[in-house]
């Protein structure tokens, strides 16, 4: 069964139609790469899946269950987690205290309540561990690669138990070296079972790590195929509208 | 690539984990806060050296107490500056709280009765920065700034721009709190340590410090992972002007009188204090320790200009200079690591 179902999302801001009638579906352990050229509609599909916004007209299933969604707060609690493009992480703190930034675990001393720092730092070192991420728990995030930041970011959505991760251009802004990290990281999350959402322009990646490929223009979706069914060429073709529909 | 990661060793993934990529020595070393301290030593030496005064017991007493009143503050500045933020009002509602004090209880209330009320009315004074930056997205820099004046404005009209120094039954008890000793040791003083070290326990151990850090750093992130910053923010000058008010009841029970002026111009010597211990004025960064030395650094300073004679004119060409030259050498070493 599909963990997350769209069904005929519209969304229009004013006069501008942002999103018409898109449907799609992901199973768990699912890789499905969003593409589309700038003002295609992806991050506001993102933003509705996310509950940032509400669409005009359509429905959203969860397992199965119909949600609305007011706030991205409810949208977390069912499970959905974002990493951002910039990664949303504090640069001065340790990489177990990002991980755990706004559900830090604490322990009583006398009458209060102390950071446990010695039980975020081990639950950090489990999670990069099933990331295979080389990433020390005690360290500033300040002095990590990006490939290491991104296993916060992703870090952060193992613990929240997301079931459904969507990550908005991971590898824009990082070297050639830590893009392999970064999608050993993805199919790590494949493994566990995760559904991810993988919006980027650069189409190597997608086409590396992505079993589906949905393809947005103008607001409506072109295409959604297996990956190993088409080609870049193809999916060039679609982004630009060389192509009309596939 | 893929099949490189499966390989991988886990054991020796394990290993990896258990560092920390700095050593604790290169941490301590790393830090302003440490170098800042480093050189108060070595002035403290060296005045013992070049002067007999400065290392007699009641010179000491004197700098330490001296030092202790900016000090209590800057606790509360350097968790501000930690936030992102700044609070230029702390002189003001320093002088406040020390004015409704001095009113109440010259009226003839207990010291139990008014110096929870002059604390008070520095919190109102800093609930009132926070709501403005916090709610209506104020920059600091303004709002506090306007409160500078405000503050200040308000104790005149409360005491009437008059000079107090007769605080009613409980004179004596008011200052002893603020002027007596224990032990060889000012009030101010100890107050200064039991402060300090609350404020760095707190930093360091509790939630609330841990997002002052994320919110100096990213605000966004820090709103991303369900923190609320606006109320974060709230309780951050509210912290800044308790410590404030603290100080002023402490410093009324020294002077032995009240004025207007008392407190002008402290926002400076504070901020100072606090940036020359390391705290970073775009967030993120800043210490406890740091910010104590850092304030005695600039007593140190002007104790000794004093000793040896020189003017006193030359006092804040000395402190300026401190307060560049503290910022320069951290920008040299972050401006290294870049490079690295």
């Amino acid at each position: 069964m599909s963990v997350l179902r769209l069904e005929g999302i519209s969304k229009h801001f004013g006069a501008i139609q942002a999103l018409e009638g898109v449907s799609l579906s992901l199973a768990a352990g699912e890789i499905l790469g969003l593409m589309g050229d700038n003002g295609a509609g992806k991050s506001t599909l993102v933003k509705i899946i996310a509950g940032n916004y509400r669409p005009s007209d359509g429905r959203i299933h969860i397992d199965g269950e119909e949600k609305d969604f007011h706030r991205p707060i409810e949208a977390r609690q069912s499970g959905i987690e974002i990493v951002y493009q910039d990664l949303a992480l504090c640069d001065n703190l340790t990489a177990a205290t990002n991980v755990f930034l706004g559900r830090e675990l604490t322990r009583s001393l006398g009458p209060f309540r102390i950071m446990d720092y010695g039980a975020m730092n081990e639950v950090s070192a489990r999670l990069f561990k099933e990331l295979k991420s080389e990433t020390r728990p005690k360290d500033l995030v300040r002095d990590m690669s990006g490939g290491q930041r991104q296993a916060v970011a992703i870090a952060r959505t193992r613990l929240a138990k997301a079931r459904i991760v969507l990550m908005d251009e991971p590898t824009a802004a990082i070297s050639v070296r830590q893009v392999a990290e970064v999608l050993n990281l993805i199919r790590e999350l494949r493994r566990q079972q995760i559904a991810v959402i993988l919006i980027s322009h650069r189409m190597p990646d997608v086409f590396a790590v992505a079993d589906r490929i949905t393809v947005l223009r103008r607001g409506r979706k072109v295409a959604d195929k297996p990956t190993t069914e088409t080609s870049p060429e193809e999916i060039t073709g679609l982004i630009t509208g060389a192509i009309d529909m596939a | 690539m893929a099949t490189d990661n499966e390989t991988k060793n886990f054991a020796a993934l394990d290993e990896v984990m258990s560092w920390r990529t700095q050593s604790a020595l290169a941490r301590v070393v790393g830090k302003q806060s440490f170098w800042v301290f480093i050189a108060a030593v070595i002035a403290c030496i060296a005045l013992s050296l070049a002067t007999d005064s400065f290392s007699s017991s009641q010179n000491l007493f004197n700098v330490t107490r001296n030092f202790a009143f900016v000090a209590i503050v800057a606790l509360g500045m350097t968790i501000v500056i930690i936030s992102g933020g700044i609070d230029l009002s702390v002189g003001s509602t320093l002088c406040l709280s020390a004015m409704v004090l001095a009113i109440l209880m010259n009226a003839g209330h207990p010291l139990w009765f008014s110096a929870p009320l002059a604390v008070g009315a520095a919190l109102t004074v800093g609930l009132i920065n926070g709501l403005l930056i916090a709610y209506l997205r104020i920059p600091p820099f303004v709002v506090t700034l306007g409160m500078l004046s405000l503050a200040r404005s308000a104790a005149m009209v409360l005491s009437n721009n008059k000079m107090v120094f007769q605080f009613g039954p409980d004179e004596q008890l008011l200052f002893w709190l603020g002027g007596g000793s224990s032990w060889g040791i000012a009030h101010p003083v100890i107050a200064l340590v039991l402060l300090a070290l609350m404020t760095g326990a707190i930093l360091r151990w509790t939630r609330w410090g841990t997002h002052v850090f994320a919110i100096g750093s990213n605000e966004r992130a820090a709103d991303l992972t369900g923190i609320n910053v606006r109320r974060l923010k709230v309780s951050v000058y509210m912290c800044s002007a308790f410590f404030a008010g603290v100080a002023g009841v402490l410093e009324a029970g020294w002077l032995g009188g009240v004025t207007t002026n008392l407190g002008q111009s402290l926002e400076l010597s504070v901020i100072a204090a606090s940036v020359i211990g390391g705290a970073n004025l775009m967030g993120g960064a800043g210490t406890v320790f740091g910010s104590v030395v850092g304030a005695a650094l600039i007593e140190v300073i002007r104790n000794s200009l004093i000793l040896l004679g020189i003017s006193t004119f030359w006092q804040g060409a000395f402190v300026g200079s401190f307060i560049i030259l503290a910022v320069a050498f951290d920008r040299i070493r972050s401006l290294r690591d870049e490079s690295r």
